[in-house]
């Protein structure tokens, strides 16, 4: 399908149906999707090799993914679809069961399966004496194969499918250990922001059938230019919201640290490195709309900004080391935000950066769950310290993550959001200063907060709980070497990622992303890296100053920032009063009118109108002539309505 | 489309409302209150109320029974008599469905009277 | 005297599966008198079955030769088995079979789930005998024979005098039937009386509705109706009072705000199995009879009744799914989120045109499936008193059994509409004819509603898993084979129709229309 196109820079996007090895790409979904069902049906038979058959079908799927890389390199289209069978075929509504295996889907196929079946890897061990393994494993590879239907689909209900899907299994994972209220809690809260989210995506793709006639990704960007610009817009908000919601952005953010509840690897594979950046899957897959408003974007590069700076600002104040990963996971989520949202060539620099950071972001997750692990589950990052002599692998690793995503060059962070502050401080106005400065602040911040984290837990006095205080005496210990491998090679990706992706990915994301633009930012490249890189010295060495001596066991009294910062800036107060109060309002108001209200009423009239409270209570026997009354008033309004409205239209 | 001529009925109708909320709710006003026994007991026409037990009072539920019957057949004869009366127009149509109808309410009265429904105790 | 009356040419081949069922409900009741009561339970879910099974080759065997406007309508344009007609008898019928596979489990209590005498005294030394030892009563089966019966020619009632008889018919049946469960007779007692005194006042209001109309329109037969409504000399008001009172009537047995009241206490107070035979069955037809009034009788052409019946759908949808929120008893919960679902198929038909009536055909289907599965699974979950409904109860169900919670959660997870269920594809299909027929403001209240019903499936998800269990957590009770293959169907269709909807889609398509 051809469309006369507004925009004659855009080229009208066509897809190549797929032959040979490619039409198998539907593998890449089932093998894990089989997997699951098998460990989640199969019972107890399977608990001896049940984790053995999750992780191989992500290497599998891994290794298929690789081979269509491949095959699709030698592809001059770069863009095959296959369609599988027509879904929903509804009049001129038609939804196929399709896939489309591109260059931006490519990269997301490696990502998930490759840092999956790292983690995969590792949970075998971490969760070598949980009961639940196999039921564990089922869930991840559910996980899996859910988010390889999100990054494949040839169309925006695939993606919801697949949105949905991985959101289900998020939540099986964050309860995964039910018989801890706060993992209950944190799952219902992740549920109850994620439908909010999803309403907005949902609504998205209702409107695009609406005023485009189909949900095809090469239907919608060939014809996104014929619509009016408002159009555009609303598409591309509800839009958004969706990916606001999967993502943690701001104002749906409260719902992602929370999650950290579940065991170590879902935080690492989920609520790191891949489906929280399902967000930003959807704008980038999304260019086209987004591209198209100018509005639309800067209500994007907002969200960004204002996310990356709540997230570092909060993640200063916490102790938990797993909450103040999460809210670091928020702030680079942030950042590619950001970069989505500047459009052009930041689109790819957005991609590179999400790349990277499910690298080192996974890395530091693994190591975080390491330390766990020979320290009897503590999080508190107040009572670690030294430990850098017990665990060498881990601390080595963390430390690589750490150097990675504080942005210290060679490693991969310093390659992948420098350029994100270059195009912020490139975008046109006063806002390049607004945005770019953000974008510099968070990296100051960022190195300050992450440099907290590393000293307090691996460097200073040992600060462990002992059995002199009533606690449980620390004797750590390195994890097994199923557990540090994976953390070596995720390591040695946060050190080489970033340098390595840095030009060649945009360049493979061209056909998808558009080629890159010539960055013009306020402040000379040279200077505002250097700039950077001073920030990013000084908040680590403010940090390592303040920290080294370790610090106090209990919560200080602190003045109004931190205090703030502690409660998440308040954002959770907020959320109540704005969406739970009134919810909880509506629903009594109803109850309370549903009930009562005309029961009460019948009541009010019976005692004004026959006295006396026998045989008032004599008239209420039962509630069917209430009910009665509400259908005669229902009806006399509908009769009222009817001839109201048909009067008035006829003149 | 004169809705005008329905004025008039439509003013009737807010006439005939206004005065039965007018009487009802002036009554606890302007009338003196003094219950007795009469004013308390059920209106049955007039005559004395009847003694019932303590509870509200409950006839047999054979008398409801028997009243079904009496108008299920009824029905039956009300619907023989026109059918009898132009049985030479209806036809051997008329018949037909007449004795479908007849052999339906035989299969309730049948139902009824195995189980019992025509035994008094 | 003398003359002779021309009578209605009658077309026997598409009038069978009205006459079998209605045949075999009074064969039912002969049954009952003469055949020994060992016998009767088996005698008489055989003979229910057979009718509706032959009914439903009927069904078929007229599709298969093939519906045109030339031979849809027969006795005198009375009735109308047109394409939609037929696919809507075909689907009560098959959801019929589902659930009196329900009505005719007998293992999971002594005796079933209904009373023998629902006349002896609540609580009295002889109801006390008789729950002890009599089996209970096999009426429901003629009974419900005759209910299905009338709501296949709702269906396919062409004149609204047919269309009101048919919905006497059907719902007579019903009112007794939700008064004979055995466990909580008062609450049953209670839900049967409130129904009917509500439902008589509904059908007084269609009633009045068909006065006005003819009032109007000289006819009562949807073409003449449709013909007369541009030439018609008479105030149009008449007209519009007609219209809204039939509306009323309808709205009514669909359970349309603000005429939902009577659903949670009758959902809650009838026999579970009945419960399932009303939410799908009676649905079903009331929107089936509802779709021919508007599409048929009063379609758009000249006027528009959309805008009142478009506010209808969002209170309904709002209000069902807001009050669900609240509700701590399993059944009311169900009854408020069947209000909802109302409201979802009447945004369906308010879509118009064949796109709409094709996704109210396939969301009856689909809902009709998923919701007899829930009751199904409600049967299953008991104690010493019967079936424990309230939601604490059913706290650390999961751990448990957790087979039939997991069955459970796929199912609220269907109603919650979730991807790769039928509740996915069936909103879909709805909320996307809406699109289609420009009603996209009513897609937006759909999406916001859909958001909200989620919470109440989510709270009874979190209440099974994410609790211990309790002293008072009731067993679920192995069921029977005729409850297993309710529920195994219930939920196989809910999945077949989430992952590949569209053969029943295409049929859905197909039969999209009314023969005028």
């Amino acid at each position: 399908m051809v469309a006369t196109l507004i925009n004659e820079q855009a080229e009208a996007v066509v897809y190549a149906p797929a032959t040979g090895l490619l039409s198998y790409m539907w593998l890449l979904i089932a093998i894990p999707a089989v997997s699951a069902l098998i460990l989640l049906l199969a019972g107890k038979a399977a608990n001896r090799w049940g984790h053995w058959l999750g992780v191989a079908s992500v290497l599998a799927s891994f290794v298929l993914g690789l081979t269509l890389f491949f095959q699709l390199r030698n592809l001059e289209n770069r863009s095959v679809v296959e369609n599988l069978y027509s879904f929903i075929p509804v009049g001129n509504l038609r939804v196929d069961f399709g896939l489309l295996f591109d260059p931006l889907a490519a990269c997301f196929v490696l990502l998930i399966t490759g840092v999956g079946f790292l983690i995969h890897l590792y949970a075998t061990g971490y969760m070598a004496h949980d009961e639940g393994r196999r039921r564990f494993f089922g869930y991840f590879n559910l996980f899996i194969a859910a988010m390889l239907l999100l990054v494949l689909g040839n169309n925006y209900v695939m993606l919801y499918f697949g949105w949905e899907g991985v959101g289900l299994a998020s939540y099986l994972l964050i309860s995964f250990w039910y018989g801890r209220p706060a993992a209950a809690t944190a799952g219902k809260k992740a549920f109850l922001m994620n439908r909010v989210g999803d309403a907005g995506l949902v609504l998205g793709i209702f409107l695009m059938f609406a005023w485009l006639g189909s949900t095809n990704y090469e239907v919608v960007f060939n014809n996104i230019g014929t619509l009016g610009s408002t159009t555009v817009l609303l598409i591309g908000l509800a839009l958004l919201a969706g990916a606001c919601g999967k993502s943690g952005q701001f104002p749906l953010q409260a719902w992602l640290p929370d999650a950290m509840e579940g065991p170590t690897p879902v935080s690492a594979l989920i609520h790191a490195a891949t489906m929280v950046t399902a967000g930003v899957y959807l704008i980038a897959r999304s260019n086209p709309i987004f591209s198209e408003n100018t509005t639309l974007q800067t209500v994007v590069v907002s969200v960004g900004a204002i996310t990356l700076l709540l997230g570092c600002i909060i993640g200063t104040a916490k102790d938990d080391i797993k909450r103040v990963l999460a809210w670091s996971t928020v702030s680079q989520i942030g950042y590619m935000f950001l970069g989505v949202g500047l459009g052009g060539g930041a689109y790819a620099l957005a991609i590179i950066h999400l790349l990277a950071h499910g690298f080192f972001k996974a890395n530091m997750f693994l190591g975080a769950g390491s330390v766990m692990h020979g320290m009897n589950d503590q999080v508190d990052i107040r009572r670690f310290g030294g430990l850098y002599k017990y665990m060498r692998i881990t601390w080595l690793t963390f430390m690589m993550g750490w150097l990675a995503i504080i942005g210290i060059p060679p490693l991969s962070g310093f390659f992948t959001k420098e350029p994100i502050i270059v195009a912020a401080f490139s975008r046109p106005g006063w806002t390049g200063w607004l945005f770019g400065l953000a974008a510099l602040l968070g990296a100051g911040l960022t190195a300050f907060y992450m440099t907290r984290l590393f000293i307090l837990t691996f460097h200073g006095p040992k600060r462990w709980t002992t059995a002199k205080e009533g606690l449980v005496d620390q004797h750590p210990h390195e994890s097994p070497a199923v557990m540090t491998i994976p953390l070596i090679l995720l390591a040695l990706g946060s050190i080489v990622a970033g340098g390595l992706m840095v030009t060649s990915v945009p360049q493979w994301l061209e056909p998808v992303l558009g080629p890159e633009t010539a960055e013009h930012p306020k402040i000379a490249h040279g200077a505002l890296t250097a700039l950077s890189l001073v920030l990013t010295v000084a908040g680590a060495g403010l940090a390592y100053a303040l920290f080294r001596k370790g610090t106090a066991l209990t919560p200080q009294p602190a003045g109004v920032l931190v205090t703030a910062a502690r409660n998440n800036l308040y954002t959770d107060a907020f959320n109540e009063a704005v969406f739970e109060k009134p919810g909880n309002w509506l629903t009594r108001l109803l109850v309370f009118v549903d009930n009562k209200g005309v029961d009460g009423l019948v009541n009010g009239l019976a005692a004004a109108v026959g006295g006396g409270s026998g045989r008032l209570r004599r008239l209420q026997t039962g509630f069917v002539r209430s009910y009665a009354l509400s259908m005669l008033v229902g009806g006399v309004l509908v009769l009222g309505a009817f001839l109201a409205v048909q009067l008035g239209w006829m003149g | 489309m004169s809705l005008s001529a329905y004025v008039p009925i439509v003013g009737l109708f807010a006439l005939a409302g206004a005065f039965g909320l007018f009487s009802v709710a002036a009554a606890p006003f302007i009338g003196p209150r003094r219950f007795n026994k009469a004013k308390l007991d059920a209106y049955e026409c007039g005559i004395e109320p009847t003694p019932q037990p303590v509870g509200g009072g409950r006839f047999p539920v054979k008398f409801y029974l028997t009243a079904m019957l009496f108008i299920v057949f009824d029905i039956e004869i009300i619907f023989l008599y026109p059918w009898a009366v132009s049985f030479n127009m209806l036809g051997v149509f008329g018949f037909v469905e007449m004795l479908l109808f007849i052999g339906t309410v035989f299969v309730a009265y049948a139902y009824v009277w195995r189980r019992g429904g025509l035994d008094w105790d | 005297m003398g003359d002779t009356i021309s009578f209605p040419h009658l077309d026997y081949a598409a009038l069978w599966p009205m006459l079998i069922l209605f045949g075999a409900a009074c064969v039912g009741v002969l049954v009952e008198a003469f055949v020994p009561k060992a016998w009767r339970n088996t005698v008489q879910l055989v003979l229910s079955l057979l009718a509706m099974g032959a009914a439903l080759v009927m069904v078929i065997k007229r599709a298969a030769a093939g519906v045109t406007a030339a031979n849809a309508h027969t006795a005198s344009d009375a009735i109308s088995i047109d394409k939609a007609g037929l696919f809507l008898q075909g689907a009560l019928l098959v959801l019929g079979i589902v659930s009196l596979l329900l009505i005719g489990e007998r293992t999971l209590e002594t005796g079933g789930p209904f009373v023998a005498q629902a006349a002896i005294t609540v609580g009295s030394e002889a109801d006390r005998r008789q729950a002890a030892r009599e089996s209970g009563a096999t009426e429901v089966y003629p009974l419900a024979l005759f209910a299905l019966a009338g709501m296949l020619l709702f269906v396919t009632a062409n004149d609204l005098l047919v269309m009101f008889v048919a919905l006497e018919v059907f719902s007579l049946p019903l009112y007794l039937l939700c008064a004979l469960a055995r466990r909580k007779r008062l609450l049953s007692q209670e839900a049967a009386v409130k129904y009917f005194l509500l439902g008589a006042f509904a059908s007084a209001f269609f009633l009045f509705g068909v006065a006005m109309v003819y009032g109007f329109a000289n006819a009562v037969d949807f073409n003449s109706i449709h013909a007369n409504i541009s030439t018609s000399d008479k105030p149009f008001a008449l007209l519009l009072i007609g219209l809204a009172m039939l509306a009323i009537g309808l709205l009514f047995k669909v359970a349309a705000v603000p005429f939902h009241v009577w659903t949670p206490d009758v959902y809650q107070g009838a026999p579970t199995p009945v419960t399932a035979f009303m939410a799908a069955c009676t649905k079903a037809a009331a929107f089936g009879g509802l779709a021919r009034v508007l599409y048929v009788g009063f379609d758009r052409s000249n006027w528009n009744f959309t805008p009142v019946l478009g506010v209808i759908a969002v209170l309904t949808m709002l209000v069902g799914a807001v009050l669900a929120v609240t509700q701590t008893d399993l059944k009311r919960l169900l009854a408020y989120s069947s209000v909802a679902n109302a409201g979802y198929l009447l945004v369906g038909v308010l879509g118009g045109g064949a796109a709409g009536l094709s996704s109210m055909l396939f969301y009856l289907v689909a809902y009709g499936f998923a919701i007899i599965a829930a009751f199904a699974l409600l049967t299953l979950v008991r104690d010493a008193d019967g079936e424990a409904t309230h939601l604490s109860r059913w706290a650390g169900l999961g751990r448990r059994s957790p087979f039939f919670a997991s069955v459970f959660t796929f199912l609220l997870l269907a109603f919650a509409g979730l991807p790769l269920t039928s509740g996915f594809t069936a909103k879909f299909a709805v909320f996307g004819a809406a699109i289609g027929g420009g009603q996209t403001w009513l897609v937006l209240f759909g999406v916001l509603s859909s958001i909200i019903l989620a919470f109440p499936y989510l709270r009874v998800i979190v209440m099974m898993w994410l609790s211990e269990p309790g002293d008072t957590t009731p067993s679920v009770s192995i069921p029977g084979a005729l409850t297993s293959a309710a529920l195994m169907v219930g939920v196989l269709v809910t999945l077949l129709l989430g992952v590949a909807p569209s053969s029943l889609l295409d049929l859905a398509n197909n039969a999209a229309s009314f023969v005028r």
